[in-house]
């Protein structure tokens, strides 16, 4: 698990242009460049939007990768409730604290 | 001089972004609220405007994340999202590096903050300025407090910067506004976006209201995480406008649950007796 730089690739592809058009024309060299497991390359690839929900990437990043795959809203939304269910509770990250221990 | 304005807007990026899809009614008592905060705005004839926003990992990432940050630029742009998504064209935003060198400073004498000469506004500060500044004709100086990746400041220290930096201002011979723009609960960018614990934000509201210090800085984090999700961390932003104007009380605008614009916006103005 490295959802750090899962975080890291949505940051960067959100706000640089550079970034964004390596993912477009050279998907593979980019990914080489974080520290990814062979689950969260793939949820990258298809995109897996809910599956990287449940990772516990931050809706903040997420929201801007799905609008990027012309997610709309709903649609987002709706991806993350059907990954909830197909794949239980959220394993990490902010949003997965809530059912472990405190990390305040 | 004193501060000549301060209040709080809510940010939320469905305000602009799927504005079609709220109650008409609702949403336009929300922008009318907003365009009046502006027009007051104006009338105070700022020649600054500190907004003290919770930015959502556009500029400041968990690889080097400031607790506190000021913009100290000659000029920002935004949004950095999407134009069509946001619903937001994508401009230069005046800055004023002097004035914000200064702050800053001078706000290191007692607070380690970071600074930035490059910033791209996120909808934290988009939608604000687009009703609050339509024109973007007043010069902006930024101000960052991590809200999004926890460990967090904590509350008192949110209130204590927002002191200071009232305390700094009024040694100044300008004249400068401050926004504060954030929560109070809500879910964003999750399932439960849409999510609002309103008699939660009203209770908060009334302790911002009154300037209440101690209720204002007694929360936990967890306790707000699970009361007024993540969205709930941003109160720091409203909590340093208090800080900023320690003793003045506030007036309620508008408030109203607005689930497709995913927050209880808010619009309220400091009656400043500073």
């Amino acid at each position: 698990m490295s959802l750090y730089y899962v975080q890291k690739l949505l940051y960067q592809l959100n706000r640089d242009p550079h970034t964004r058009s390596r993912y477009e024309t050279d998907i593979d060299s980019l990914l080489t460049d974080y520290d990814l497991d062979e689950e969260e390359s793939a949820a990258i690839r298809r995109p897996d939007i809910g599956l990287l929900y449940v990772m516990g990437v931050n809706g903040q990043l997420l929201m801007h990768y799905a609008a990027l795959h012309g997610f709309e809203w709903d649609e987002y939304i709706g991806a993350m409730r059907a990954a909830l269910k197909e794949h239980g509770s959220v394993r990490a990250g902010l949003y997965g604290s809530v059912d472990s221990e405190s990390k305040f | 001089m004193p501060l000549v304005f301060a209040g709080v807007v809510s940010h939320g990026p469905g305000i602009t972004g799927r504005y079609e899809r709220a109650d008409k009614e609702l949403r336009e008592a929300l922008y009318e609220n907003f365009y009046r905060l502006g027009a007051e705005l104006k009338e105070a004839r700022p020649d600054v405007l500190i907004v003290v926003a919770a930015e959502h990992f556009a500029n400041f990432f968990m690889d080097n994340m400031p607790a506190y940050a000021m913009g100290m630029a000659e000029y920002y742009e935004g949004p950095i999202e999407d134009e069509q998504w946001l619903g937001i064209k994508r401009r230069k935003i005046p800055g004023n590096a002097q004035l914000s060198g200064l702050i800053v400073e001078k706000l290191l004498q007692r607070f380690d903050l970071a600074y930035s000469q490059e910033w791209q506004f996120d909808h934290g500060i988009m939608v604000p300025l687009n009703f609050l500044t339509p024109d973007y004709d007043v010069p902006i100086i930024p101000v960052n407090i991590n809200c999004q990746g926890p460990p967090l400041t904590p509350l008192a220290r949110a209130y204590d910067f927002g002191r200071e930096l009232g305390r700094i201002c009024a040694a100044l011979p300008e004249r400068i506004a401050i926004v504060g723009t954030g929560g109070i609960s809500h879910w964003p960018a999750t399932p439960d976006s849409g999510k609002i614990n309103e008699s939660w934000d009203r209770e908060f509201l009334e302790h911002w209201l009154s300037n209440d210090r101690a209720a204002l800085t007694a929360y936990s984090d967890e306790e707000t995480y699970l009361a007024a999700g993540q969205g709930g961390f941003e109160i720091r932003t409203f909590i340093a406008v208090s800080g900023a104007t320690e003793g003045c009380t506030g007036e309620l605008y508008f408030y109203a649950p607005i689930p497709i614009f995913a927050v209880g916006c808010t619009v309220a103005r400091v009656k400043l007796t500073l």
